[in-house]
């Protein structure tokens, strides 16, 4: 390819490696040739990435980080710039639909067992990732200062209040004020537009680097590198370019409907992606009614809620999210996908889908006795699903894993 | 000579990585530090009086004491009389977990034996608590006493703020300082202290 191109082609290759890493990347670069719907969400995910950072760059140009202004300058986006509104309902619909494909895509990774050797550090970066991800929606729910923006601030920067000894000065430190001001919502502004965007964009980076180094995983689980044509390729994969790409293509295309459909006419998601207090300007004197969490923290704020104790529930909360890290080493069973798994983990997998669903829902709705008992259920049913694994996937009888795709 | 050599440069790289070492941890320093709050951001939050002579008994009025939610209470006589009696339900009925300003002086927690000063901030995660003073079957305890009840995450506290037990919320919803002047209250300075 190289001596056939332009001299001109030929002087930029031998300087910067565009044939090198077209052909490791994309045209030569294989995956399993058989994968269905699951393994489209990471490419969703790097297209709602691209759709929030150019949506967020826009809604810069109209927004003020202040006390007084923060709130005026969304109204100021909404109904003065022209279709600011659709940026900035981009922006909002982005933010849910940015955990909804990240919570499928990690999703299928508990399902088909994607963090199985030698994936474990892929599935480390992704963890890392959805991390990063929760504190960067939390600070972007912030900055339109209006009643959920306040409160949900005022709740979980207490948290840090929990923690023994320093927890006060924490506080303290992390609002730049013994309240929340104008000097917290412009540091979180800082944070949101440009800090955590650039560790996302790394991480993102070393994701699909370490991705692109094993391989892509598939449903059944089988190691297609056991089967190599004479080139060293494996014979169950074909290149991702262009297969993969057009493939994702579709994809992308039926998101975009749904995107569009959600953007234009349920932005506010009923309550759930922007709630209806937040169209309120924040007032330190008055807790609304209710406080809950946009839903893609819910799960999370129904287990704080659950423990009766201060810092008992920031340790579960965290907890919860830190056991995520560790499933390639909880999973000690010699089928990765679902499929080739025995009985006991599909029994699992199922109480814990509903449990996770179950607390999601608990997270939205108000306190009662008969709720926080469920809570606390659904919370012992989370940890108890990671806790128990490396016991009910090696007890378990899996059956025997296909040689080829 | 070789292993001089090596040896000259072992101390000059250990050597060399102490002082990077100390130089990058002192840059963090500014970096850290900016983070604290600004010498405007200590300077405000002045004291605020507020006139309770026309509060009628049993009501609470909410006053912003930099920017924070103050609770005024004026109890009636009976539900004074009634204070002892929750005990049994209070995690720490006589606030010896926190630093109590006017312990022991009067069953409101304040510096008068009418009114209660506390500050609106649950212990748990600083939402403000609501006020719930009769004593009637709430969906959050069927034997409730009358009190504050936190929203947020279901904190209970009595009518003068002490946390019940099994509640989230770890102490006693804090007392600010004040005094009383004839019937003006004066909230964020002691006695004298002006």
């Amino acid at each position: 390819m190289t001596q056939k191109s332009s001299g001109f082609f030929n002087w930029i290759n031998s300087r910067l490696p565009i044939v090198n890493t077209y052909e490791r990347h994309l045209s030569k670069h294989p995956v399993p040739k058989k994968v269905n719907f699951w393994y489209m969400f990471g490419a969703l995910a790097s297209v709602v990435l691209i759709i929030q950072i150019v949506s967020g760059i826009w809604l810069m140009f109209g927004y003020e980080n202040t006390e007084e202004g923060a709130f005026a300058s969304i109204e100021y986006i909404m109904r003065d710039i022209e279709y600011g509104w659709v940026i900035r309902y981009m922006h909002t619909t982005g933010a849910s639909m940015f955990f909804a494909v990240v919570y499928l895509h990690m999703f299928r990774g508990l399902l088909y067992g994607s963090y199985h050797k030698p994936r474990e550090l892929v599935w480390v970066f992704g963890m890392t990732i959805y991390l990063v991800m929760m504190a960067e929606g939390f600070l972007g729910y912030v900055l339109p200062y209006g009643q959920m923006s306040y409160w949900g601030a005022q709740v979980i920067i207490s948290l840090f209040g929990a923690i023994p000894f320093i927890g006060e000065s924490l506080e303290i430190w992390v609002r730049g004020d013994y309240y929340i001001s104008g000097a917290t919502i412009s540091r979180f502004f800082a944070l949101h537009v440009v800090a955590l965007p650039l560790i996302l964009i790394a991480l993102v980076f070393m994701h699909l680097v370490a991705l692109h180094e094993v391989g892509a995983g598939n449903p059944e689980g089988v190691d297609i590198e056991k089967h190599l044509d004479e080139d060293g390729v494996p014979l169950d994969s074909i290149p991702f370019f262009p297969y993969k790409v057009l493939n994702a293509l579709v994809a992308i295309g039926i998101f975009g409907i749904v995107f569009s459909i959600i953007m234009f006419f349920f932005p506010e998601g009923g309550g759930y992606m922007l709630e209806l207090a937040n169209f309120e300007e924040a007032n330190p004197l008055v807790t609304p009614e209710h406080i809950a969490p946009v839903w893609y923290y819910s799960p999370y704020y129904a287990m704080l809620r659950a423990v009766p104790d201060k810092l008992g529930g920031l340790v579960v909360m965290g907890a919860a999210i830190a056991i995520l890290f560790v499933v390639p080493w909880l999973d000690r069973s010699k089928a990765a996908s679902i499929r080739y798994k025995g009985i006991l983990s599909k029994i699992a997998m199922t109480i814990f889908i509903i449990s996770w669903l179950m607390l999601a829902w608990l997270g939205t709705v108000p306190v009662t006795a008969l709720r926080t008992t469920l809570s606390i259920i659904g919370t012992i049913i989370y940890f108890a699903f990671f806790l128990l694994m490396p016991i009910y996937t090696s007890i378990e009888k899996t059956k025997p894993v296909p040689e080829r795709l | 000579m070789e292993e001089k050599i090596t040896t000259r440069r072992k101390v000059l790289i250990g050597m060399t990585s102490a002082v990077g070492a100390v130089g990058a941890s002192l840059a963090v320093v500014p970096f850290i530090a900016s983070w604290n709050p600004s010498a405007k951001a200590k300077a405000v939050g002045g004291p605020v009086k507020v006139d309770v002579s026309k509060m009628q008994v049993g009501q609470k009025i909410q006053v912003a004491w930099r920017k924070q939610p103050v609770f005024v209470i004026r109890h009636s006589k009976e539900a004074l009389a009634g204070l002892s009696k929750v005990e049994s339900k209070l995690d720490d009925p006589s606030s010896l977990k926190i630093d109590e300003p006017y312990r022991d002086v009067n069953p409101t927690r304040s510096t008068s034996n009418e009114y209660t000063v506390i500050a609106g901030v649950c212990t748990h995660l600083g939402c403000a608590p609501k006020y719930y003073p009769e004593m009637e079957s709430q969906p959050w305890d069927e034997s409730w006493v009358g009190g504050f009840f936190c929203p947020c995450h279901g904190s209970m506290f009595d009518i003068v703020g002490r946390v019940f037990k099994g509640v989230p919320a770890p102490t006693n919803l804090k007392v600010p300082p004040h005094y009383f002047d004839g019937s003006i209250l004066i909230i964020g300075e002691e006695r004298g202290t002006a």
